[in-house]
């Protein structure tokens, strides 16, 4: 199956341009049953494959990477010293692509499925165009994974990130927030500049490594990390993490993710919290050695990732919209990869990203359910008392809710734990880092039992439209609910680190990463600073277990508290708290909008104005001067035409006075 | 022999007797009469040199002027009737539609 592996990303490609051309011919060709399901087999497809691919490559020897090198795609000569720098497409299987094309293909089927029930009443060619949109993501998702350069990396980047604007704006003509009066169009279009930006810093850092390593190529530069001196690294690894905080919502580039909520539920679920988003935390953890090499890179990268986590988890707690609410919980997690990441833990990164795509796909399948049912109700103020209604939803989003609060032994339990024992113990831990994140697991337990009690306990707050059509959804999206589910369960029994396994549950996660560059096992002294650390918390002795049983212990008041907050209180609990600058300040989502609007935005606008101004006065005024100039002078000028014979007569004579004066003197 | 400046003051006179009255004159035909004074003063200054020299070419170059000055009176005499049909006018000063 491994030579197979350039029909991963192509399979799905070929479902895009079938879907994507009925959906220009006014969807006559294809019905919409077959539009679905062509869909759906593209992926299935790419998913097969991907299982094949990955059997085979843990059977092979050799490093554990296999590589498929295509054709010859820039040709760029050869440089001073007569290496090739000629820029070849090909894709790359190792033990980290296999986790992630295993992810997306996997999880990224079942939001397939689900979708057809979710877009059931959407008309024909929207229909088709959604699904050609999310084969096309899926293409460009599997570009960006399989990349074994940097430029085919950067093509998938750049597709998925037209596929997350395609599909936030996808209802392009309906008012997504109405305070603002921002269209779901416009949304998109913030999602593609913030990502612009980010693009900018990536791009840069490719070419630098290009112009000192002498390679595009993945391996090649991780093989010469070591040659490229310490200055090179920190710049290139901060450049390539700028573009990683555009793609992975990172503060302070964030803040397109909670609008790009105006997409369709199933995209929020698939583009904007299982895969895209994780995009950036999986280039961070492909150029691993390179972000070792630099210490600064590092402390940046995990400290950016720790303050994410807790602004984007604080935020949450106050947005009283179900989709905004899991936007900011993606944000605050993709922090804590971050955060893993930056402490060199990246094989827990990734964990943590596997487990995050399980139960966040659930959490917003999930929500894409009750919206479904409520029809298109999405306030949180406005339900309330689901659970007897909606049984099967229920139940799967419990699952969910219980994983990403950390509570054994669901997924995200092992994957947090994993998180913030390195962030303790591992390069460039510190207390700081451990204290931050688990305040912040503690928040997230809140925000999200808040979530789930507003919808699902208490008393009903439907309106009447909703209440009429209150429905469970179709089998064909609660199928894929109770799959995530199943998967958010267990998915954390692969990761199960070795002091809790004992010897019977090995971390085979771990262990199957730790032939990737960079990823292998953690720094020996780890323990040693894992125990300083916890002595200059004054907790001396902190073992794994007692690390374990803080974070437990704060996630459960967490709960606690929303429990106490929103689950007693039968009456319509008042939805977000909004009294006190604290409150304020979280309500007002920390203002970084405004912030971004008054620091970035406003500058610009007004150096717009002064260029237009300078445009119009000078660069104009140069050009129609040069004309008023000639047609001054041609108005004096034509003076001298008087039409009379001898002022001509008179001129030419003593114009042959002064010729001759002039000759003879 | 009479000298040759005596010549060249005389043709001098004429030149600008003609100069003179192509500037101050406003009847076309007195213009074009004041040119042929000039292209006679011009003439004389050729004879005169062609004299002097023992040489030829100023005898020549007199018939070249004559004939231009014949063509030049032929064209501008027959402007001046074809502007006095329109105009009954022989000034100059009524010829000035080409102007600002």
């Amino acid at each position: 199956m491994l030579h197979r592996l350039w029909l991963i990303p192509v399979l799905p490609f070929a479902g895009f341009v079938l879907n994507g051309l009925n959906a220009l011919l006014g969807a006559r060709f294809l019905p919409r049953r077959a539009v679905g399901v062509l869909a759906c087999a593209a992926v299935l497809g790419s998913f097969l494959l991907s299982l094949g691919a990955v059997r085979e490559l843990g059977a092979g020897p050799g490093g554990r990477i296999f590589t498929q090198d295509l054709f010859a795609w820039i040709p760029m000569g050869q440089s001073a010293d007569g290496a090739d720098l000629t820029v070849r497409w090909g894709y790359a299987l190792d033990p980290l692509s296999a986790v992630l094309i295993l992810v997306v293909t996997g999880i990224g089927f079942l939001i397939h499925v689900y979708s057809i029930g979710y877009m059931a009443d959407e008309p024909g060619d929207a229909f088709a165009r959604f699904f050609s949109y999310l084969n096309l993501f899926m293409a460009m998702m599997l570009t960006l994974v399989l990349g074994a350069s940097l430029p085919v990396v950067f093509v998938g980047w750049e597709g998925v990130g037209l596929c997350s604007y395609l599909l936030i704006g996808f209802y392009y003509d309906r008012t997504f927030d109405e305070a603002s009066r921002m269209t779901c169009a416009d949304a998109g279009r913030k999602a593609f500049i913030t990502n612009r930006v980010g693009d900018i810093g990536f791009m840069l850092g490719m070419l630098l490594l290009f112009s000192r390593a002498g390679t595009l190529d993945i391996q090649g530069i991780l093989a010469r990390v070591g040659t490229l001196g310490p200055r090179v690294c920190t710049a290139a690894a901060l450049l390539l993490f700028l573009g990683a905080c555009g793609k992975s919502a990172q503060i302070p580039l964030f803040v397109w993710l909670p609008d790009a909520m105006a997409g369709p539920t199933p995209v929020s679920a698939l583009i904007h919290a299982a895969t895209m988003v994780t995009a950036g935390v999986y280039v961070t953890c492909r150029m691993a050695p390179l972000y070792l090499a630099s210490p600064e890179a590092m402390a940046t990268v995990a400290g950016v990732g720790a303050l994410t986590a807790l602004v984007a988890a604080l935020i949450g707690i106050a947005q009283d919209d179900i989709k905004k609410v899991l936007a900011y919980s993606t944000v605050s997690q993709l922090g804590y990869m971050m955060l893993a990441a930056g402490v060199g833990a990246f094989s827990a990164g990734i964990f943590h990203l596997m487990t995050h795509a399980f139960f966040k796909a659930l959490l917003f399948l999930g929500a894409g359910s009750v919206i479904h049912a409520l029809s298109g109700e999405q306030d949180l103020r406005a339900m309330g008392g689901l659970r007897g209604r909606l049984p099967l939803t229920h139940a799967a989003f419990l699952v969910a809710v219980l994983a990403i609060a950390g509570i054994p032994p669901f997924a995200g339990f092992f994957s947090k734990d994993a998180i913030l024992w390195a962030a303790l113990g591992g390069r460039g831990g510190s207390p700081l880092l451990w204290a931050v994140g688990v305040l912040t697991a503690g928040i997230t337990a809140f925000y999200m039992m808040r979530l789930y009690l507003l919808v699902f306990a208490g008393a009903p707050r439907l309106s009447e439209r909703a209440r009429r059509h209150l429905h469970e959804s179709p089998a064909v999206m609660t199928v894929p609910l109770l799959v995530l589910a199943a998967g958010s369960a267990l998915a954390g029994l692969l990761g199960v680190p070795s002091f809790l396994g004992g010897g019977r549950l090995p971390d085979l996660l771990g262990s199957y990463l730790s032939p990737v560059p960079g990823l292998g096992a953690a720094d020996p002294g780890a323990a040693e600073a894992a125990a300083a650390g916890a002595a200059a918390l004054g907790m001396a002795g902190l073992t794994e277990w007692g690390a374990l049983a803080i974070a437990l212990a704060v996630s459960l008041a967490g709960m606690v508290v929303a429990w106490a907050i929103y689950g007693r209180g039968r009456k319509a609990p008042a939805a977000a708290p909004a009294a006190g600058p604290i409150l304020r300040l979280i309500k007002g989502k920390f203002f970084v909008d405004e912030a971004i609007d008054a620091l970035v935005l406003r500058p610009y606008r007004a150096l717009c104005r002064l260029s237009a101004a300078f445009d119009e006065t000078v660069v104009d005024g140069l050009v129609n001067g040069v004309g008023a100039a000639a047609e001054l002078a041609s108005q004096v000028g034509r003076y001298a035409q008087t039409g009379y014979v001898r002022n001509y007569a008179l001129v030419f004579f003593l114009g042959t006075v002064a010729i001759l004066y002039w000759v003879l003197r | 022999m009479m000298h040759v400046e005596f010549f060249l003051i005389i043709a001098a006179l004429l030149f600008s007797i003609g100069c003179v009255g192509v500037l101050i004159r406003r009847n076309t035909i007195v213009i074009l009469m004041c040119i042929e004074l000039m292209l006679n003063a011009v003439n004389l200054t050729f004879v005169a040199f062609a004299a002097e020299g023992q040489a030829m070419t100023g005898h020549i170059f007199v018939f070249f002027v004559m004939t231009v000055a014949a063509a030049e009176a032929a064209v501008g005499l027959a402007i001046v009737i074809a502007f006095f049909r329109r105009r009954r006018s022989t000034d100059v000063d009524d010829a000035s539609l080409m102007r600002w």
